[in-house]
Parts: structure tokens; sequence; C-alpha cells
């Protein structure tokens, strides 16, 4: 795909006491779908943060745009739809009365598609907002979100708290908008399933470092689960791993090198297609193997 | 996992509406672009779709999959290979106009010449004949059942 990047992280670090981020680059590129995925506590939020210029960064540079955050937050902002993990909306309003105070701060604001996303996710305006459940504040915001021709749209686990119905019906929405080839999504989660398919690029962050950020294409390409006995495993092989899960029936591991395994263990071994959550969770696994 | 989503299809060419039916199989090993590459071709191989009608977008196709626009590109983009169909800037793509006979013949030297690194490979393990036509028969029963 053209490679123009809408978000541009460069070397960025953050570092707070029991908590680092370190040196993360990565390109959110125009058009695509690209999600952002890691265990609790990994940096998504942080990293969604400092690309909102809700965080400002220790050290290296943040690009949205093709601007910096810093100097050009409102023109910026105007140009990206947000969900945040909470709901940040004032609770004892209405949603319509919300709107009015919202609104304005969009110049490009579209009530038209406001009130047809309020209709399809059966939303009353005169419903106060306090009264609505989890799922339903999502979907406001994400209403709010979509309804200012925003071309990037951030969201920070979206799907967190959600019935699988509405996030079928959210990735619905997402590959809708990722129809216009100018508009771009970022949303982290930690349910991957949601991603396994959907998902243009999936970067990985574990512990504050990035792991990976590539197309789901080259992902599942490269890795690869293998599954065999026990006696398999010496030194060497241990150390072609990325982490290894060891019980009495056997052992499971993860490469990230498929053609070779595929060359050193065929005939020996089942080699599978891991899910994204099986390449976290042995990655995590490796990662605290080799102590770092 | 082990969910088979079944999506239907619909391709608008002019008046007539197109329905080519798409399977992914998520626990399937065969990738989710080699998954459609496979149906597609087979579709217009057996005439489904016939030459000159035109495909989804990209988008619109991994819209309705709800798949990566990266995999539905790669599944075109083989497929041009296959020359089974022309992608045109700013129109789309389209059933191409090569004939069903020059298409087939195309596949069969395509299996010629994978035939062809098998036999070798065969060799250079000192497998003899029998038992490699044993496998192949094995493995071609196999892939039967499966899709039965």
């Amino acid at each position: 795909m053209k490679g123009n990047a809408v978000v541009e992280i460069r070397n960025a670090g953050k570092r707070y006491k029991r908590f680092s981020m370190n040196d993360v680059s990565l390109d959110v590129k125009e058009g695509l779908i690209t999600g952002l995925i890691g265990a609790n506590g990994a940096g998504k939020s942080t990293l969604i943060k400092l690309v909102m210029g809700m965080l400002l960064p220790d050290a290296g540079d943040i690009r949205v745009f093709g601007e910096s955050v810093a100097t050009r937050e409102i023109e910026i902002k105007e140009r990206i739809g947000y969900v945040a993990d909470e709901c940040h909306f004032y609770e004892h309003l209405t949603i319509g009365a919300m709107k009015s105070i919202y609104a304005p701060f969009y110049k490009q604001w579209d009530e038209t598609v406001f009130a047809k996303y309020l209709d399809r996710f059966e939303l009353s305006p005169k419903a106060k907002i306090r009264s609505l459940s989890k799922g339903m504040k999502m979907k406001l915001s994400l209403a709010f979100a979509l309804s200012h021709r925003a071309d990037l749209l951030i969201m920070d686990e979206p799907t967190a708290g959600l019935d699988p119905v509405f996030r079928r019906e959210l990735l619905d929405i997402l590959a809708e908008l990722r129809l216009d080839e100018r508009k771009s999504i970022l949303f982290s989660t930690h349910i991957t399933t949601d991603l396994d398919r959907i998902a243009d690029y999936i970067a990985f962050l574990d512990r504050g470092k990035l792991v990976f950020n590539e197309s789901r294409e080259k992902i599942f390409e490269r890795y690869a689960l293998v599954k065999a006995e026990r006696e398999l495993l010496d030194e060497d092989v241990r150390k072609a791993f990325v982490g290894i899960r060891e019980t009495t029936a056997g052992f499971e591991a993860l490469t990230d090198d498929r053609p070779s395994a595929e060359r050193l263990f065929s005939g020996y071994a089942r080699i599978e297609r891991p899910t994204l959550e099986e390449i976290m969770f042995f990655t995590a696994k490796g990662a605290a193997r080799h102590g770092h | 996992m082990g969910i088979v989503y079944i999506i239907y299809i619909y391709i608008r060419y002019k008046v007539a509406v197109m329905r080519v039916n798409i399977i992914l199989s998520n626990a399937s090993e065969e990738p989710i672009y080699g998954q459609i590459v496979r149906q597609i071709r087979q579709a217009i191989l057996n005439g489904e779709l016939s030459p000159g009608q035109s495909l989804p977008s990209i988008r619109q196709l991994a819209k309705d999959l709800q798949i990566s626009v990266i995999t539905t590109k790669r599944a075109y983009e083989e497929l041009e290979k296959e020359r089974l169909i022309d992608s045109v800037v700013g129109k789309g793509s389209f059933v191409s106009g090569a004939n069903p006979q020059f298409i087939r013949e195309q596949r069969l030297r395509m299996l010629e010449s994978k035939l062809m690194e098998v036999v070798q490979e065969c060799r250079s393990l000192q497998m003899p004949l029998e038992e490699l036509v044993d496998h192949i028969r094995l493995l071609y029963d196999e892939r039967e059942e499966h899709e039965r």
C-alpha cells in the first residue's frame, strides 16, 4: 500500500516511577487500520496520549499529519476523532445538551452525520448520559468522534466491556470508514481477536517497548507455533524460539522465523499459524525468561 | 477460532447483479488471501463470473469480509499474475477477457513446474516413484474428504 504516514513517532520515550517507555518509533499509515496490542500496562494508553498531545514525551518526536502536536494542536485536533477509554462527558447532561457544548469546538461538525449515528446506535438525544450503560457510552463517544469529518480516528480500548455483537458492529463501522482511502484508524485493544482479521497493521508493545509494527500479512508469514515432544528441546533449539511453554505432554513454542522452523522441524513437529494472542503470550514469556 | 464465517458478496455489474460466495475459515491453515484467490479463481474457471464483469474494489471486499485491505490487495495481485483478472487504475478490477482454455493451459503449466520441483526433491531423497504416487494418492483423498 502507499506509504504515507499520518502519525510518525520517532524514538519516543516517557518515564514514570514504575513504568518507562523507551525508544518507540512507529508510523500509522494513511488509509489503513492500525491495531495497537499489548498486555495491560504495556504502554498502549501512554502511546495514544502522546499522540493526542495529552502527555509530552521526555524524549523523541511525534508528528501528526506532518506537524508537531505541541505547536499545531488545534489544527491537528480538528482532524482527529478521539474515543477515550473512559467516558469523558458531563454525566448530568442529556446527549443533546452535551452536543451543544461539544459541537462548536469543531469547524466541520456535521449535524446530519451525528443524528445518523445516534439513530444507528439507538441513542435518544433526550437520554441523560448518566443513565447510559458502559456500551452505550462508548457508542456515544464514537458518534461524537465520527461527526466532524475527522481524517484520523484514534480509539483507546474501545472494545473493552462491549458485548460481542457490538464489537462486530464496531469492526463494520471501521471497515466502512476505511472505504475512503484518506481515512486512517489507530486503536488499541487487549482483546486481540478483534484484530485478528480486520487490522492492516499491528503494532505490538511489550513493557514499554515496540516488538513490531508490521502488516498482518507479514506477521502471519513470519511467526509460527511449533508443537512437539520435549526430547526435541536442546539448548540450541531453545535459543531459536521467542518463547516456550513446556508441559508434561510436550512443548509449544513460538518462532519468528517460520521458514527456518519448517526446514528444521518438518516431520518432527506440528507447525501451526499462531493467533495474535499466542504471539503476545509467548513474547511476554520469552522476555521474562531472557530477563528484561 | 474454528468458526466459519459465511459471507455473501454481491458483485454489481451495471444491471446484472452477480453473486459470488466467498467463505473464509479462520481454522484453516491456508492463508486468507489464498482462500480468496482459490474461490474467485474457481468462480472464473467454472463460468460463474464471466469476462468483463467487475469485481468489488479491494476496500469494498475488505469491508464485506471484515479483513485487511492488504490481504484483499494481495489476493487481487495474485489473480492478476495468473491473468485471471485485470486492474485498471481508477476503474477497478475486472474478470479478464482471456479465454478459459488459455487459463486452464496456464494453470496446467504452473502445475507442471510444481510437479517438477516435487520430482526433483523425491530424487534427491531417493524416494521411489511408487512411494511418491502413494503419497499423492493419500493427500488427494484427504483433500477431497476435507472439501466435502
